[in-house]
């Protein structure tokens, strides 16, 4: 058991270690309110722009907060509805796209047009489209990440079940006397899942990225909710005097980021998947 | 011993595993004579395409030990480095590969491919190289071969494909022709003709042949001796007509045996030719 | 009456072009008609091209002919209520050439052969597993070979997996669309032997579709030619093969390659001369 778990670490390092922190990322979302030292919304002007200490390891920032508990909040709100938005992507993109390439036809060229139509968009503008019209806020931010990323999804699930449907085996289930709800199940799905784990990792930093980047213009999570993006952009006023107000929430992203296409990468290489694009 | 266009002494190919060297074939010792053609029989996994490729070591270095001298014209050919391999596959010997489809690149119309092989391997221009394409393309039967040089390889049948590419193989005069499952993607008419093609190089230029089928029909065709390989060893070698009259191995009594009836029925075999 | 009957069937495939006028029809069957009687094979022969495999998904009810009729144990299999074509189904199997993509790569041989077994009987657990093992010894492997996945095991061995999920419904016709084509010859006698003893215990029949004279010559009873979509030939004993007139069947012959060196069609016949004789046929 030893021996092979040695083995498993040093033949998928990268996979491994990626996991590892993500792992423990996802623990710190979760355990958040145990683990910060004070409270992330307690303002306290006469502590303002402190430097790190033992009550504020991090410091302050311009109203007193500590950094540290509002980094550890923010990955609440960045890593959770980053997965709210993968889920809900997912799901979307799975049934429509199992449906596009299970059905053909007309119902086909409908789904797939307005994909592409979706898809002929820079992801970001669109998202700022939507928000633009609908809002600002972070309902709004959220559901028009939904609405951008599902495409990709049901995009590559189309593919898929398109090349899948060709295989011999899916004939011989059919003659088998199989229905059409157990090829879908026991032959469809599991083929699908490696490449949506692919994606999905990848998908997940692309999601935090553009949440930051929202928050950031101020259209996402609104103050005084801890969030990265949101911490950069209260923190660009005192970029020259505490640069490590900026500093902080930016490498948390570049972490969450990288170590999720590292993850990425690393399985698309162990399952000899090309990503999108 | 000595006209022996291309000898095989000891062979023996190792691969690494997990748990060590396993041994993919070994003693093999074999030659093939000028003009001559030697059949290499099996059954799938009895190591035939391993032979092959260590003689164009066309084998991954890396993971693979390959032991014994193999020598073509006298030269030898077992370690040598990749770049003076490159000078003599093509030039000194060919390569033909079950799958003709594999062999050209479907972006490419033939001609091209066709006429860059043989200017990396001569100092022709592109002219004379088309010149000679042609030549020994009429020469090969393949009909207009100024309009199939146009052609890209998915707008030819798999015989045709097959054809061009022994044409490929032919036209740079290689001592030898290793020919793997040459015939085994191909219905039976473009069989005939593609052998029927491989033997006329044969007599016309003293190409010698390594014919290496699963297909007794055409090693009974084609060989004049004949290699029977079993879990990565020779288990018989001899003459073709002694080896399908009076086959000594066992195994080989039983590779016979799993012909059809067809002619053991004396009766159709007569109306048949 | 025939378990199986084809009723001049055309086919011929749609071109998917936008502007359906500008492309002439592609037609690939025409005009095929020809029975199986229970417990015979009819081997089909016909060069890559001729239409076999189309027709092959024609009687397998995959593929709804543009014209005419398959009659499976006297019921239309494309005009018959639902109930009824579930029952044809049942008793009509396949088994194709590539034996790899024939088989989900994510499922153990258990599994696989299991499916048709699921979707038709109810069995339990053990019942099943019981008659899994039992498919298995049959076609030559063995209950530990159940927990094995494709990748494990070697084409020939996916081919009788394959053709015991083909037999788990005790069927009584199955189309045997090249099975044997992509093995080397060891490995195509054991089969054929197989289903050779299949047949006699199971009184199966067999569509021995193939481009493979001598294969389908030691399986079928009576044989079919198909050239470029027609049925142009049909013995009901395979031996009027040999003395057919028909110049597509004399190419066919001609091209047989005989397993004795004595039979050559253009190397010297005999061991002690070496004289270059490049006779034509």
């Amino acid at each position: 058991m030893i021996a092979k778990t040695r083995i498993l670490v040093k033949s998928q390092k990268v996979i491994v270690l990626s996991s590892l922190l993500l792992f423990m990322l996802f623990f710190i979302t979760i355990f958040a309110p145990w683990l910060a030292p004070n409270d992330p919304t307690a303002v306290n002007l006469l502590h303002k722009l402190y430097p790190p200490s033992l009550n504020y390891p991090l410091g302050t920032d311009h109203l007193g907060r500590c950094t540290l508990s509002r980094i550890l909040y923010g990955a609440r709100v960045s890593l959770g509805f980053a997965t709210l938005i993968f889920i809900s992507a997912l799901s979307i993109g799975l049934i429509i796209g199992l449906i596009a390439g299970f059905k053909g036809g007309w119902v086909d060229q409908v789904l797939m047009r307005f994909a592409d139509g979706v898809m002929a968009f820079p992801s970001l503008l669109l998202v700022l489209g939507l928000v633009g019209i609908w809002g600002a806020g972070l309902k709004q931010v959220v559901l028009a990440l939904i609405f951008v990323q599902w495409v990709y999804y049901a995009r590559i699930i189309r593919g898929v079940v398109l090349s899948l449907k060709e295989q011999n085996y899916i004939t011989a289930a059919k003659i088998s006397g199989s229905s059409q709800w157990r090829i879908m199940m026991s032959h469809i799905i599991p083929n699908i899942l490696p490449p949506l784990a692919v994606m999905g990792t990848l998908e997940m930093g692309w999601a935090i990225m553009h949440l930051s980047s929202m928050s950031f213009l101020g259209l996402g999570v609104q103050p005084p909710t801890p969030e990265w993006g949101a911490m950069i952009h209260e923190g660009k006023s005192y970029i020259r005097t505490n640069p490590s107000l900026m500093l902080y929430p930016g490498l948390m992203i570049m972490l969450v980021v990288v170590t999720f296409n590292l993850l990425g990468e690393s399985l698309s290489e162990r399952f000899g998947i090309k990503r999108r694009s | 011993m000595d006209q022996n266009i291309l000898n095989v002494r000891d062979l023996h190919v190792q691969v690494k595993t997990k748990d060590g060297l396993s041994t993919l074939v070994q003693d093999i010792n074999f030659g093939i004579e000028k003009g001559k053609v030697l059949g290499l029989v099996g059954e799938s996994g009895s190591g035939k395409t391993v032979t092959s490729m260590s003689i164009l070591q066309l084998l991954d270095r890396k993971n693979m030990k390959i032991e014994g001298s193999i020598t073509l014209n006298g030269q030898e050919l077992n370690g040598l480095k990749n770049k003076e391999m490159r000078a003599i596959r093509g030039k000194d010997i060919a390569f033909i590969m079950q799958n003709p489809m594999n062999a050209f690149t479907p972006v490419f119309t033939i001609g091209h491919q066709f006429i860059e092989t043989i200017r990396s391997h001569t100092s022709l221009n592109k002219k004379q190289a088309k010149k000679l394409a042609i030549e020994v393309m009429q020469n090969v039967n393949l009909p207009d071969p100024a309009k199939l040089l146009r052609n890209y390889p998915f707008q030819l049948s798999g015989g045709m494909l097959q054809r061009v590419m022994i044409a490929m193989a032919t036209c740079l005069h290689p001592s030898i022709i290793i020919a793997d499952e040459p015939t085994t993607a191909l219905d039976l008419h473009n069989q005939l003709l593609v052998l029927r093609l491989l033997d006329k190089i044969r007599s016309e230029y003293g190409t010698s042949i390594l014919l290496i089928s699963h297909d007794l029909g055409v090693i009974a065709e084609m060989a004049d001796d004949v290699i029977v390989m079993k879990h990565g060893r020779i288990v018989e070698k001899a003459n073709v007509f002694q080896l399908f009259d009076h086959p000594q191995h066992e195994y080989t009594k039983k590779l016979l045996n799993t012909r059809p009836t067809l002619q053991v029925e004396q009766q159709p075999i007569t109306h048949m030719l | 009456m025939s378990l199986l009957q084809v009723k001049e069937v055309n086919h011929s495939y749609d071109s998917k072009k936008l502007f359906k006028w500008k492309e002439p029809l592609n037609k690939v069957l025409s005009n095929i008609s020809f029975s199986i009687e229970e417990g015979t094979c009819l081997g089909l022969l016909g060069t890559s091209g001729a239409g076999k495999s189309t027709l092959g998904k024609v009687i397998l009810g995959i593929q709804r002919p543009q014209q005419g009729q398959v009659l499976f144990q006297g019921y239309d299999i494309y005009n018959s209520d639902k109930h009824t074509q579930r029952k044809l189904r049942r008793d009509l199997q396949v088994v194709f050439q590539d034996s790899y993509s024939s088989v989900n790569p994510r499922m153990t041989a258990e599994r696989i052969i299991s499916e048709p077994l699921e979707n038709y009987e109810k069995l339990s657990i053990s019942e099943k597993r019981r008659k899994v093992i039992s498919l298995l010894e049959r076609v030559g492997l063995s209950e530990k070979d159940l927990k094995k996945y494709p990748h494990q095991f070697s084409g020939g061995q996916l081919q009788r997996i394959n053709i015991a999920r083909a037999i788990s419904l005790k069927p009584k016709l199955i189309v045997l669309d090249e099975s044997v084509s992509s093995l080397d010859m060891v490995t195509q006698r054991l089969i054929l032997d197989l289903l050779r003893e299949l047949k006699d215990d199971f009184g199966l029949s067999y569509l021995f579709i193939t481009h493979d004279i001598k294969a389908a010559f030691s399986i079928s009873d009576s044989l079919g030619v198909l050239e470029k979509g027609e049925l142009i030939e049909f013995y009901h004993s395979k031996d009027h093969f040999f003395s057919s007139e028909n110049p597509v069947v004399k190419q066919m012959r001609n091209s047989i390659l005989v397993e004795h060196p004595r039979f050559r069609h253009f190397r010297p016949r005999s061991g002690v001369t070496n004289k270059e004789s490049c006779q034509n046929i």
